[in-house]
């Protein structure tokens, strides 16, 4: 084990290339157009489940509402290009820090609150997200959505074709885990662990657990706006019921299959659910019951989920005492 | 000559009610720079709860707090942390999941500044940052004796190593002050020991130190001063010696008939 782990720290650059390398290849390796779209679909979801899991595994809040942020980045998008006809590539950084802002508003009450209180403020937030989207005709055409939301532009390519837009996701979900992952390794990340992990502990240290629970949810529901962007002219269509809280607990199952407070657990997570969602669509409705089985088994066997961190209080909260000399990998990340 | 020194930590008149339950009632006390101050006391006789008011946790029914002369009532904390009053816990408020390592560099947060732009931009502020709390934190760990066990997940070990991890992340803070809720309890004699003779090092280093303890012998051989409580309230406060002989505390240890001689006839 820790022989492939040498291996792998020596060649990490290597292995990464590599990696980037294949996936770049996935579009022209899948046979159907329909294959790309799942695969677009598969990234799309890991880098939400990861924004989710940003506040959900890593400082241990209990956010439910993440398709509020998610709509908040699709409307700016649809609405200023379809109406200014501003770029995408300049509203991909705005889309996420309008949805900041809101995430800021909706940490402050938030701060005080904690578990299943918490939660139902983040539910409540993005409900009334969902119901300004569909109320607010002007801008976000109401119950009739926002038709024919221009294709960005990229290096020429028919970003219309799911073959090419892949590209877009893929970009976004790379430069996400590199600067999450860099954060996390700071005094920031460090930070919104030790909260997850004991939050008196945190305080009584002066990390001052106000600011960096909202500076975490607002990091989080950066990403879900940047996702949005990126979603509204891939689906060419939007309108308010494609952010339910259905959206939600879609999200938030991605994140609890596959595992929170890793990096690679969200990744996962939208792997599986996305490949489930297609495989059986034939049982059409039935396929929740499904969800829910695998969701109940999960918090029941692994509550830290298939590959999320077992070192953390995620896990349930047990100490494994198998071996004392492990952790020679030492990250915050937990691998 | 104690006297003539600052005055570190003060309380004046501290109460501390829960509900008509007083936990705390009129304790003055005060904290010499560069001393060792033990608190004592029977079980449920407020140690905790008053420290806790003097770090934060909670704020005073009643009472003012004072810090290097400024009035720090009922300040939070994390502000606490920040004026550098460090301090461990009763039952232990370790992150269990991480490593040693991580546990003491979290102690180095207030002593360092990067934010989000410095990490995701890898700027200089943050390697120096990063370079700090490694560098510290494996310091400290190499003068508390735990350099060999920085990797290990700090709920593996034993309540004694446990202990002493707590107390090296409060270290990490550079801690003007550094308060301990009885980091004796769960530690074999010899650890104790160790832990005593650590404790008396920091204090020549010039750590202002105040420990609750329950071990006798580790109060008595390692405090300057001592300060008795029960059931809330201050019964005595001298040095080991006066504590000793002192007819109150005996009582309040011992219950009044032993000390009268009545309960051995």
């Amino acid at each position: 084990m820790s022989k492939v782990k040498e291996l792998f720290n020596k060649y990490q650059v290597l292995v990464y290339i590599l990696l980037l390398a294949l996936l770049c290849a996935v579009p022209f390796i899948l046979p159907k157009a329909v294959y790309v779209r799942y695969a677009c679909n598969i990234l799309m979801y890991a880098t939400l489940a990861g924004s989710l899991n940003i506040i959900n595994g890593y400082s241990g809040q209990t956010c439910l509402g993440q398709a509020g942020f998610f709509a908040i980045g699709a409307y700016t998008m649809a609405a200023l290009s379809t109406k200014f006809g501003i770029s995408f590539w300049l509203l991909l950084p705005f889309a996420g820090i309008l949805a900041a802002f809101v995430g800021f508003l909706v940490s402050l009450p938030t701060l005080k609150l904690k578990g299943i209180y918490l939660s139902i403020v983040t539910l409540g937030a993005s409900e009334i997200i969902r119901i300004i989207a569909q109320t607010w005709t002007p801008v976000t055409g109401g119950a009739m959505g926002i038709k024919q939301i221009p294709y960005p532009e990229l290096f020429g390519l028919d970003t219309f074709r799911p073959k090419y837009y892949y590209f877009i996701f893929l970009v976004i979900a790379v430069v996400f885990l590199f600067v999450t992952k860099r954060v996390l390794n700071s005094r920031v990340g460090r930070s919104w662990i030790a909260i997850r992990e004991d939050e008196i502990a945190a305080k009584s240290l002066g990390v001052q657990t106000s600011f960096y629970k909202s500076l975490n949810f607002m990091y989080g529901a950066f990403w879900a706006g940047v996702v949005g962007c990126a979603y509204a002219p891939f689906v060419n269509y939007i309108e308010a019921s494609q952010f339910s809280t259905d959206t939600g607990f879609n999200v938030l199952a991605m994140i609890v299959i596959g595992g929170q407070g890793t990096l690679i657990g969200p990744i996962v997570g939208s792997t599986i659910v996305t490949l489930l969602t297609e495989t059986l669509r034939f049982l059409e409705s039935w396929r929740y019951v499904i969800y829910a089985v695998l969701i109940i088994a999960m918090m029941w066997l692994r509550p830290q989920g298939i590959a999320g961190a077992s070192r953390s209080i995620l896990a349930g909260g047990k100490i494994k005492r198998k071996k004392q000399a492990e952790g020679a990998e030492g990250g915050v990340t937990n691998g | 000559m104690a006297d003539k020194r600052k005055p570190l930590l003060e309380a004046k008149g501290i109460c501390k009610y829960f509900g008509g339950l007083k936990a705390v009632e009129e304790v003055d006390m005060q904290i010499m720079q560069g001393e060792i101050f033990g608190i004592i006391g029977p079980n449920g006789a407020g140690k905790t709860t008053f420290f806790n008011v003097c770090t934060g946790i909670y704020p005073p029914t009643k009472g003012k707090i004072f810090f290097e002369g400024e009035d720090i009532t009922g300040i939070s904390p994390e502000k606490a942390a920040q004026k550098r009053i460090a301090r461990t816990f009763q039952n232990l408020q370790l992150f269990k999941f991480m490593t040693v390592l991580d546990n003491v560099k979290i102690g180095c947060h207030i002593k360092t500044s990067s934010n989000l732009f410095d990490a995701i931009v890898h700027t200089k502020k943050y390697r120096r940052d990063e370079e700090y709390a490694i560098e510290k934190s494996l310091d400290i760990l190499r003068s508390i004796d735990l350099y060999e066990y920085r990797d290990t997940m700090a709920g593996n070990l034993s309540y004694g190593m446990q202990r002493k991890v707590e107390i090296a992340r409060a270290l990490a803070l550079d801690p003007k002050i550094l308060l301990l809720d009885e980091p004796a309890a769960g530690m074999n004699p010899p650890e104790t020991r160790s832990l005593m003779e650590f404790i008396k090092m920091l204090n020549k280093e010039g750590y202002t130190i105040t420990v609750i303890e329950h071990d006798m012998k580790f109060v008595m051989n390692s405090c300057d001063r001592i300060l008795v409580l029960n059931f809330g309230e201050k019964i005595f406060e001298g040095t080991p010696d006066e504590v000793k002989v002192n007819k109150e505390v005996q009582s309040a240890y011992f219950g009044r008939g032993l000390v009268a001689g009545e309960a051995l006839k």
